[in-house]
């Protein structure tokens, strides 16, 4: 694999890889502890919405896919924060429409022949400068944003009534830790695909939290848990030339299988 | 001037009335129960208190504000401190949450603050446990833990709800005897189910179940009884006499009320 890091693909690959394990492991975290991997799921396949929209626009498919990822984390928040009660509900709807609309708009595209399979396992392997720059610029935001409001994300996190009751704006939070959240589920369907993204936002949360005693250290964590799997599964994927979002999931998995089978003989 | 002063208040929520017609003073240093059954309106009575829910009919100061103006003064307990108990957090984190809206070191936390929330849990007795990860404690343990928080904003009106609920018989003890202590300085105000133990160290109590009905039991604790060898009252005495008192809601309620072994 060392002399494959002479290609530019595979030097972007990696960064790529380690760009959105890092802003993955911090904003699954935020989603996991808020109890939002359901949202996070809907707004995943949404953006899909977004994808046919930019095919058909002629649009860059990131800036697509992020407007309407965000748009839909918008609405989703406006409306569980409105009726929580029946959110799954809305979720389910939001996230059926996104996908329907992205399907019609590509078959509506004269002459294009979308590779569907890419945005739902990923491409890693075609990431480009422009989408790096993207990846990085979200990742700065994202430390920006969790290290200066980290109290206020804590206590809406750990405990919202509380937090409203001592004057902390709990709806915005809610909704900017949705924001945050589409656009990392955005650039991580680059690295393993919309169907899959679920997974990079959990597993390595999953281990992290059973690590920390505080949500900063999980955050942390899970960035470096989860670039440690991509790493890995970008290694498998090319020396076996495998699907690479697939192989880095099947890392995930496994590594969280032998984890749990430790923990539980202690 | 009353702590707390609620006059006429009614609340109906889906077009189901809740409250209706609620009058209730509150002293300072009063320790007040607040008992009833399940769904008769306690916990919503403490939301408006606390201006979470939003007030429709009547009036409530606080501190001869209104409550959302008062919040700062206000240290509340919430229900079910046992939900979210694989957070990543440390207790340290959590005292300090109760700190009030004001000056903010641009990252973490000011040493004053944490100074602060260190003698809050060492109020609470549960200064050793800093630094452990929440999840970890007790249940009596983790209400202390909130105890604290809520004792962060020094705070004159402390209330809590159902602060026992999942607490063993000692544990239980353990808190009343630490709310207690600081009704020397400040205005408690307690919904519980577990009426013989907290009427122990309440001075009032009132019954709601959409309507309230008060006592003033600071001289009545004498005429009961106390059973078993943790000293609590005999259940059966305290309903007849507050059913005495002319209280109709209370015999109604009264099958709903767990009694103890």
């Amino acid at each position: 694999m060392i002399e494959a890091l002479q290609f530019d693909f595979m030097q972007h690959a990696l960064l790529a890889g380690i760009l959105v394990s890092f802003a993955a492991g911090i904003i699954g975290s935020l989603i996991v502890v808020n109890r939002m991997v359901f949202l996070a799921g809907g707004i995943a396949h949404t953006s899909y919405g977004g994808i046919g929209l930019a095919v058909f626009f002629g649009l860059p498919i990131f800036l697509g896919a992020s407007l309407f990822a965000v748009g839909a984390s918008l609405l989703i928040a406006a409306l569980t924060l409105k009726k929580r009660h029946r959110m799954d509900t809305f979720i389910g709807l939001i996230w059926a429409v996104g996908m329907a609309i992205g399907v019609i708009f590509v078959d509506l595209t004269p002459g294009y022949n979308v590779d569907l399979m890419s945005y739902l396992f990923g491409s890693i392997l075609a990431v480009s400068t422009q989408d790096l720059y993207f990846m990085a610029g979200l990742l700065v935001v994202i430390l920006a944003v969790v290290t200066l409001k980290y109290r206020d994300i804590l206590a809406v996190s750990y405990d919202s009534e509380y937090a409203g009751l001592r004057g902390v704006n709990v709806p915005f939070y809610y909704t900017l830790i949705l924001v945050l959240s589409a656009l990392t589920v955005v650039i991580a369907i680059k690295v393993v695909g919309l169907i899959l993204v679920i997974a990079m936002l959990t597993i390595p949360v999953y281990i992290a939290e059973k690590l920390s005693n505080s949500l900063f250290t999980m955050m942390f964590l899970s960035g470096a848990i989860a670039t440690l799997f991509t790493l890995v599964g970008l290694w498998f994927s090319y020396t076996y030339d495998l699907t690479s979002g697939a192989s880095i999931i099947m890392v995930s998995a496994i590594s969280l299988g032998v984890f749990l089978l430790i923990s539980q003989k202690k | 001037m009353p702590v707390i002063e609620i006059k006429n208040l009614s609340f109906v929520y889906e077009r189901e009335p809740v409250l209706e017609n609620i009058d209730l003073t509150v002293e300072e240093k009063d320790f007040l129960a607040i008992i009833g059954p399940n769904g008769g309106g306690k916990s919503t009575l403490l939301k408006l208190i606390l201006g979470i829910n939003p007030l429709k009919k009547g009036s409530i100061t606080v501190l001869g504000k209104a409550p959302k103006e008062s919040l700062t003064k206000i240290g509340y307990v919430p229900q079910n401190t046992n939900v979210n108990t694989d957070f990543p957090i440390k207790v340290i984190e959590v005292v300090m949450m109760g700190h009030v809206d004001g000056k903010r070191p641009l990252f973490g936390y000011g040493k004053d603050e944490v100074l602060c929330a260190m003698g809050a849990l060492k109020q609470v007795g549960m200064a050793d446990f800093a630094q452990t990860k929440i999840g970890s404690l007790s249940g009596g343990q983790r209400q202390r833990v909130m105890i604290a928080r809520a004792l962060c904003a020094h705070p004159q009106i402390l209330i809590l709800d159902e602060p026992t609920s999942s607490i063993d018989m000692t544990g239980q003890r353990d808190i009343y005897e630490l709310l207690k202590t600081l009704n020397a300085h400040m205005t408690i105000i307690v919904v519980s189910h577990d009426i013989s133990v907290i009427l122990e160290y309440a001075n009032k109590a009132t019954h709601v179940n959409k309507t309230l009905s008060y006592h003033d039991i600071s001289d009545k604790k004498s005429t009961f009884h106390t059973h078993g060898n943790d000293g609590h009252f005999c259940e059966i005495e305290l309903l007849q006499m507050l059913g005495a008192e002319n209280c109709h809601t209370c015999e109604e309620a009264q099958p709903q009320w767990r009694l103890k072994p």
